[in-house]
């Protein structure tokens, strides 16, 4: 078991607590570099897939996980992001002014939904998201003059001072943009948390008295969530858009809202970890199924069968047996079987054991 | 008289709104949860009782089956409790939150798996005829829908207010552990509520696969009749009934006067707006909590 | 002038008068009690400092300044901090994170300032921590530095929201109940801290108590209230030997 004796303030605030921590995330991220050279085009499209639904995750984790606003429309913002990328480069924007635009603006957007959604509690802001990733959809059909409607629009070519990127043709280079966005978000969100608005999110979420009472501006800071949990959805959905290539009104539908959620959940809420873990399920569980059902099919000589509704179905399961026997999510086991290893053979059954709660209504506020 | 046809279409769609939003609302008046696989449940009520009584199934009589699958449902409402929600007492409302929704991809997976992804219909002897009254036609089935919907309020609305259960279901949603104190069963009385609310659902399913067809995403109406739950208030039977008339009246009106398109975005619409100037529904119970 | 200045406040909750035209003062550097009978609106007053209820009639100063013109998320910039009868702590977070919340009055850096982690940040997160450390030090608090409240039993918890309302440096203190559900000993503690926060930090205490060996032995002044109105004011003695208090706590007829 490693103890930090913490002799200055630094030890509190650094991005690593040691030198070692330090070193796994060195690793990693030399080992996520050098991607392209050991993985075929497919996976490493599959990977640039995860890194994207990470940077998602990472939107959606802050308001929900970090301010406890559950958000069921986020796909809504992700369709902003595609959409104004993309338009602002039709209209001759080079990538590197219209990427951050479009975070910008979805940013804008999600402020602007956030005024009157700070009101709402609970249940009440996930129907009033429901609502608007059910309207968003409609919404892109009728701006049919900017969006081109049901026929949908294609990806243009990224060109970044004269290197030309695209997900088919360059899939090393696609990948390296990802990362380094999923990088710079990574980083952006980590430095909240260890300041005083990362802390004032915490607050909001766990007692909106007493940080009212703590010069918390309790409206203010669910806005400041929203904005900025949406400008990161919607660098993500920009990404997805040229990843997909292609997309119209039904690419970012209800399920995708619902399938991010969920995603932060099985990954582990309040983690950063957790949506990646949750990244990691979500783009590999559809890859997993259909080679099980190939197996399957071809030991009983069916051939490739398809299953309607398969994916939601396992996916909705996981997520039960996750709520049930593992409310923190992958990165709640992780820290588990991680504490377990660090003080072997000290470790107690009981350590982690959930405190008996009971609830009172929540009628009152 | 073409309004008033409008008016009765948009009522009997309303009605199965209604009853679906009645299950959300009984079991957030019980557990103070919010059920979203209420419409996957209602969905599976109508293809158990289509399982039942359809020639190409097991052919009983309607009259048979239609009991018999409102009871099943019971059962399985009770077990959802018993297995999975049970294990989630005293969590917040959005871990239930996301849980239903899971169990509704389950569920929809299920009744795919069971019995396919095509519409189809129930065999029911509410889906024949129909009366003409002063010009207005108004089918069999939309008329069963009205009246039973309107029954089954006035029974809820009673047994919420009357009965012993009734308030120790609400006095359990307020607060679980002094409800614990006063002797009352919380547990048992959420399993309880679950059951009834799977009910429920089974006559909401019936009724909707009575007026037309059936396929596994026909849950997804869920997120209407809870566009209609919240517009009249979650906490309020009569609310849930206003709200869903409220949903299914402006939806033929919204498609006969407005431009194609605005159309299906006028209920949501409709709800933002009702969120952003009532936040807790137009019958609203939401107090300041005391510090 | 007085520190904290209430006028003719009167609250009402339908019906019922919760604050009925009270009028009392709190002067710089002094400890002042409000005792009463369960339901004599106690925290009600709290509440109508903090903001969280809109009085009907009547004024509140602070420092001379109204605090009726503010928000409730105001009322700290003035240097006001409290604690709640029923701990209101950030449950998911650690404590040294909860009191760095106290700190949030003195936030200076904004939203992209934080999110690039300028040096600037940096320089106020080490001022931020430099408070909150002495804090934790005051109230023996370092064994529970990196502990989560959810784990922390109540009567730590308990010191823990003292120490949060510490960290924000505030002038006037509002302790609501602060030795309800503590052990004896954790009491005598309790009383330590207060005539420590009083004299050597100089900061002014208003609290609400039941306990009336805690506030006789820090209480400069005491109030006693009954359904919401002034029975008596004064020094402990006098306010504990007055008939009417006696009166109202041990009900009509007895004395």
């Amino acid at each position: 078991m490693r103890i930090h004796f913490k002799t200055s303030y630094e030890n509190d605030i650094r991005l690593f607590p040691d030198w070692w921590s330090f070193l796994v995330y060195a690793v990693l991220v030399a080992g996520a570099v050098i991607l392209p050279w050991l993985l075929d085009d497919f996976f490493l499209g599959e990977v640039t897939n995860v890194l994207i639904w990470a940077i998602a995750g990472l939107g959606l984790m802050l308001l929900t996980g970090q301010t406890g606003q559950a958000s069921l429309g986020h796909a809504a913002f992700l369709a902003i992001g595609c959409y104004s990328c993309i338009i602002l480069m039709e209209n001759g924007l080079p990538f590197l002014l219209a990427f951050p635009l479009a975070g910008v603006i979805t940013g804008v957007f999600g402020t602007l939904f956030a005024i009157p959604a700070v009101r709402l509690h609970g249940i009440y802001l996930a129907i009033a998201t429901i609502a608007l990733s059910v309207l968003a959809d409609d919404i892109i059909v009728l701006l049919e003059p900017w969006t081109d409607g049901v026929s949908g629009k294609f990806a243009p070519m990224i060109t970044i001072f004269g290197l030309e990127i695209e997900r088919w043709t360059t899939p090393d280079r696609f990948y390296w943009l990802v990362l380094a966005v999923t990088i710079l978000c990574t980083l952006a969100y980590r430095n909240l948390l260890r300041a005083p608005l990362g802390r004032a999110f915490a607050a909001v979420r766990d007692s909106e008295v007493s940080a009212t009472a703590m010069g918390v501006h309790i409206a203010f800071t669910k806005a400041a969530a929203f904005g900025l949990s949406c400008a990161i959805t919607g660098l993500a959905g920009a990404l997805m858009g040229f990843y997909a290539g292609a997309f119209n009104n039904e690419t970012f539908s209800i399920v995708i809202s619902i399938s991010l959620l969920m995603m932060i959940v099985i990954g582990g809420l309040g983690s950063i970890h957790g949506a990646f873990f949750g990244a990691i399920v979500i783009a590999f569980l559809p890859q997993a199924l259909s080679m099980a059902t190939d197996t399957i099919g071809g030991m009983i000589g069916g051939g490739n069968v398809a299953i309607p509704g398969l994916e939601t179905g396992v996916f909705g399961a996981i997520l039960i047996l996750f709520i049930l026997f593992e409310p923190m999510g992958i990165y709640g086991r992780w820290l588990k079987i991680r504490t377990w290893f660090e003080l072997f053979p000290f470790a107690r059954k009981d350590m982690f054991k959930r405190q008996k709660s009971y609830l009172k209504t929540e009628r009152l506020r | 008289m073409d309004v008033l046809q409008l008016l009765v279409s948009g009522l009997a769609n309303g009605c199965v709104y209604g009853l679906i939003a009645l299950g959300f609302v009984l079991i957030y008046k019980a557990t103070e949860a919010v059920n979203f696989a209420q419409g996957d449940l209602m969905m599976l009520g109508a293809f158990v009782t289509l399982g039942l009584t359809n020639a190409e199934y097991m052919d009983l009589p309607f009259w048979i089956a239609a009991p018999l699958a409102i009871g099943l449902m019971a059962l399985i409402g009770y077990l959802l409790d018993l297995v999975i929600l049970r294990h989630l007492f005293g969590q917040s409302q959005t871990a239930v939150v996301i849980l239903t929704i899971a169990m509704g991809f389950v569920l929809r997976f299920v009744a795919g798996a069971i019995w396919g992804h095509e519409p189809q219909t129930l065999q029911s002897p509410l889906s024949q005829g129909d009366f003409q009254v002063a010009g207005v036609v108004l089918g069999m089935a939309d008329l069963a829908v009205i009246v039973v919907t309107v029954l089954l309020t006035i029974f809820l609305y009673q047994f919420f207010q009357r009965t012993k259960l009734g308030l120790a279901m609400q006095a359990a949603s307020q607060n679980q552990m002094a409800a614990y104190y006063m002797g009352i069963p919380v547990k048992r009385v959420q399993g309880l509520i679950w059951g009834l609310s799977g009910a429920v659902a089974a006559v909401a399913g019936i009724l909707f696969a009575s007026k037309g067809a059936i396929d596994p995403n026909a849950g997804l109406l869920g997120i209407k009749a809870f566009a209609a739950a919240v517009i009249g208030g979650f906490g309020s039977l009569p609310g849930a009934l206003a709200g869903g008339l409220i949903v299914g009246v402006i939806e033929p009106f919204a498609s006969r006067y407005l431009a194609a398109g605005y159309s299906q975005v006028a209920p949501y619409a409709l709800l933002l707006f009702v969120l952003v100037f009532r936040p807790h529904g137009l019958f609203s119970q939401v107090r300041t909590k005391k510090v | 002038m007085s520190l904290l200045e209430i006028n003719n406040a009167t609250l009402k909750f339908g019906g019922v008068v919760a604050v009925n035209d009270l009028s009392f003062s709190v002067e710089e550097g002094e400890v002042y009690a409000i005792v009463g009978p369960n339901g004599a609106g106690k925290s009600t007053v709290f509440n109508l400092i903090s903001r969280f209820y809109e009085p009907f009639s009547g004024q509140i100063a602070f420092d001379g300044q109204n605090l009726l013109d503010r928000r409730a998320d105001a009322v700290a910039d003035l240097g006001i901090a409290r604690t709640f009868q029923n701990i209101e702590l950030f449950d998911h977070a650690t404590v040294l994170q909860n009191l760095l919340v106290g700190r949030h009055r003195h936030r200076r850096t904004n939203m992209i300032e934080e999110m690039l982690f300028t040096p600037r940040v940096r320089r106020e997160e080490h001022k931020h921590r430099e408070a909150v450390e002495r804090v934790i030090d005051f109230l023996d608090l370092q064994p529970y530095r990196n502990k989560m409240i959810a784990g922390l039993p109540y009567g730590v918890r308990k010191v823990v929201e003292l120490g949060r309302a510490l960290s924000s440096d505030p002038r006037l203190l509002l302790l609501d109940e602060p030795a309800s559900g503590l052990s004896v000993e954790e009491t005598q503690d309790m009383r330590w801290w207060i005539d420590d926060i009083r004299k050597q930090m100089g900061i002014t205490v208003l609290m609400v108590e039941h306990d009336m060996g805690l506030v006789s032995g820090v209480s400069d002044r005491v109030l006693a209230l009954a359904d919401g109105a002034k029975l008596a004011e004064g020094a402990p003695a006098e306010v504990q030997s007055d008939p009417a208090v006696i009166a109202a706590y041990l009900g009509t007829g007895a004395v």
